[in-house]
């Protein structure tokens, strides 16, 4: 599905990603951990073809596709999706008409007719109850004045809606409560499949809790420094990072 | 898909002379140019007016002449020269031998993602239409319909003659001859423009809009509106097209007078987009226009814009709220883009007790233009408990425009409560990346972005025109980022 090929970034000329190697297949989930400023939410807008990053060296690829030069829209039209960490507000506009607008400008770009209303509101309305929204909450201008939980619930709701191959979840779990982090996770693990692969970004275990990742990577000073099983993440809640960074740094 | 951009209406400018090549043919219906008191008599004459007509126009000439240019606002431009300018003109003739397909392709390609029928298409190209269309039988029944209720609506040279009481009695008491420079020179030589009257009771039972963008299409460069509610009565009225409107007049100085007696209540739209010049800042129309509305007791005016043309434009749809508990509203888009500059506002002024009124103002600027809300609320000595609740916010795109709010608040009563709330926000680098991640591509996101800005003001418009006004915002900003 995702293949990265020893990536280097930087952004206004600060060098982030120094050289990340890293292979995710259809139906796995990742999870990516690390201290703070290690990388990770860097790695996670350069794959979402975030302008502002600069690929210095390396490739990320796609399905078999390069994807290097393809505009941000263009990779999510090829199935890829970031849940941010800090979701934008765009006032005036509802959840519902952005949703209307993605869906639609996905279809176009697979040369699909809109959607049409009846089966676009047949969709959010069986999404919204997998995420336990509100229906009001639809109509509210997108992620104005929302909770730091109706922010995350709502990006996971529409990444139900989008269906997306590589969905890839920045902190989904901080500002989240327990409930809210049940649901959240419950709602990722009813939308994987064989076909789709999740990359879990997160410092805590205890959203891996309820998104079981098949393998933990551990991101410091731009590269993957150890990689493993669930089990690893255990041990990092245990100990924490300083043993990996005394590793590196030594 | 074809976009519409500034050089493709460039281009058309340039070929304009050859398109409207009849005009040749009616040479001897311009008048020379410049202005002096035998053009204003002739104006009044050619246009078959009574003495006390032409008087009139003649007093606001005197006025005219003592007064100067205004220089207050917040816009940089090269005064018109009034005297080369010619200030009568036969009105458009249709040519015979002209179709569709003799018209720019890209200009029918805007027409068609604004969703204008082609009856409306010929007509704003002054090209005949089929004998038997729906527009005409439409007209026809409008007709009738407004007939039946005893409501007048018809342009302004026919009104003078046919209901000279009406118009002597309300003509410039709202906006006076000398209220200012441009209304002045308005009064004395106004080609035409549309007169409506609403008896006692009535409640217009359509939108004046559709009969008016069908048939009233270029009124002209010096227009002059009358609208008058009698008690207890109602009409919504939309002056302006979406369309791009490719007048070649230079400058446009307008008045609109409502006036709402009491109980009756008056909604105005506006949806404006003339020629705002080039990229680079040439050409573009002068749009200089005083608006204002009279209520009386418990009476209401609303007015709506959306501001997407001229290059430089200085409007400020007022209402002066004399009677008790009357209401007055002002909602207004305004967007500049390129070297466009817009100074526009409102004034209400409130003289009866109890009375409201509400200001939403929403300014995009993109590009290198200038745009202003300048505003005052004058709460008089014996209005007691007035209201008032302004909002002005201002979105900016990119980093060479200008955003200004000159907001002026005098109350001379305590018991009045003035609210203002003002926002400036910047489309975010974020706000496109987060639209770009949901597969929606730059120009989209900003369309998005603009009209969730935007929305409490479009959501004022007239259905049919609030979707058009939409997609105009769209098309004003394409190509202002990236």
């Amino acid at each position: 599905m995702l293949k990265i090929n020893n990536l280097h970034a930087s952004v206004e000329d600060k060098s982030i990603l120094k050289g990340i190697n890293l292979e995710v297949k259809a139906g796995e989930v990742h999870a990516i951990m690390g201290p703070n400023g290690s990388g990770k939410s860097t790695l996670a807008s350069v794959i979402a073809g975030k302008e502002e990053y600069e690929v210095e060296q390396g490739e990320i690829i796609l399905e078999g596709e390069d994807i290097n030069e393809l505009a941000a829209e263009e990779r999510a039209h090829k199935g890829i999706f970031l849940s941010f960490q800090y979701p934008v507000e765009i006032p005036g506009v509802s959840v519902t008409n952005f949703m209307k607008t993605s869906i639609n400008e996905n279809r176009k770009a697979k040369g699909l007719e809109d959607m049409p209303a009846k089966e676009m509101l047949k969709l959010i309305r069986e999404k919204s109850e997998l995420l336990e929204i509100d229906r009001k909450f639809l109509s509210r201008s997108l992620n104005e004045g929302f909770s730091g939980g109706e922010k995350k619930r709502n990006e996971i709701f529409q990444m139900a809606m989008l269906e997306p191959k590589l969905a890839i979840l920045d902190e989904t779990d901080s500002g989240l409560d327990i409930d809210a982090l049940r649901i959240v996770a419950n709602g990722v693990n009813k939308l994987k499949s064989k076909d789709n692969a999740v990359v879990v970004i997160t410092h805590y275990q205890r959203l891996l809790d309820h998104i079981v990742p098949d393998y933990v990577h551990v991101l410091y000073k731009g590269k993957i420094v150890k990689s493993g099983g669930k089990e690893l993440a255990h041990e990092l809640e245990e100990k924490g990072y300083d043993w990996i960074k005394e590793e590196v740094d030594a | 898909m074809s976009k519409y951009t500034e050089d493709d209406l460039r281009e058309e400018l340039k070929t304009k002379e050859y398109e409207y090549g009849f005009y040749t043919d009616i040479e001897s219906e311009t008048f020379p140019v410049g202005l002096n008191e035998d053009i204003v008599r002739a104006i009044s004459k050619k246009k078959d007016e009574p003495e006390w007509m032409t008087e009139w126009r003649l007093e606001a000439f005197k006025v005219w002449k003592s007064m100067e240019e205004p220089e207050w606002a917040n816009v940089h431009y090269e005064k018109p020269d009034f005297q080369s300018i010619a200030y009568y003109s036969a009105p458009t003739a249709v040519d015979p031998n002209k179709t569709l397909d003799d018209v720019d392709p890209d200009l029918l390609a805007m027409y068609k993602k604004l969703g204008i029928s082609v009856d409306e298409q010929k007509k704003m190209n002054n090209i005949a239409m089929d004998i038997v269309v729906d527009s005409v039988s439409v007209a026809t029944t409008f007709k009738k319909t407004l007939g039946e209720k005893g409501i007048i609506f018809m342009s302004i040279s026919e009104a003078i003659k046919e209901h000279p009481e009406l118009v002597r009695k309300y003509i410039g008491t709202i906006v006076p001859t000398k209220d200012n420079f441009y209304a002045a020179l308005n009064s004395a030589v106004f080609s035409d423009g549309s007169f409506c009257y609403i008896p006692k009771g009535v409640r217009c039972p359509m939108e004046l809009s559709t009969y008016f963008r069908i048939n009233q299409a270029g009124t002209g460069q010096f227009e002059r509106t009358l609208v008058i509610a009698d008690e207890g009565s109602y009409v919504s009225y939309l002056e302006g097209c979406t369309a791009p409107s490719r007048d070649e007049n230079q400058l446009h100085a307008a008045v609109v007078e409502l006036i709402a007696l009491d109980d009756a209540e008056i909604k105005y739209s506006t949806v404006q987009n003339w020629y705002p010049g080039n990229a680079e800042g040439k050409g573009g129309v002068y749009n200089f226009v005083t608006k204002r509305g009279l209520c009386e007791k418990n009476a209401k005016i609303s007015w709506t814009q959306v501001e997407t043309g001229s290059a430089v434009t200085w409007k400020y749809p007022s209402c002066i709220l004399k009677g008790d508990n009357s209401v007055g509203e002002f909602y207004s888009i305004a967007v500049t883009n390129n070297y466009q500059q817009a100074d526009t506002g409102t004034k209400m002024i409130h003289l009866g007790k109890n009375t409201k009124s509400t200001i939403i103002s929403k300014g995009i600027s993109a590009g290198k233009s200038q745009n202003s809300y300048r505003g005052l609320v004058q709460v008089n000595s014996r209005a007691e408990n007035a209201r008032n609740f302004s909002q002005c916010d201002s979105l900016l795109m990119g980093n060479e425009c200008g955003a200004h709010t000159f907001p002026y608040i005098e109350a001379k009563n305590k018991t009045a409560q003035i609210e203002h709330e003002a926002t400036t926000s910047k489309i975010g680098e974020d706000q496109i990346f987060y639209c770009n991640q949901r597969g929606i591509d730059t120009e989209k996101a900003i369309a998005l972005i603009v009209n969730g800005f935007s929305k409490d003001v479009l959501n004022k418009l007239p259905m049919e025109f609030a979707v058009e006004a939409q997609k105009l915002l769209e098309i004003s900003l394409e190509g202002s980022v990236g």
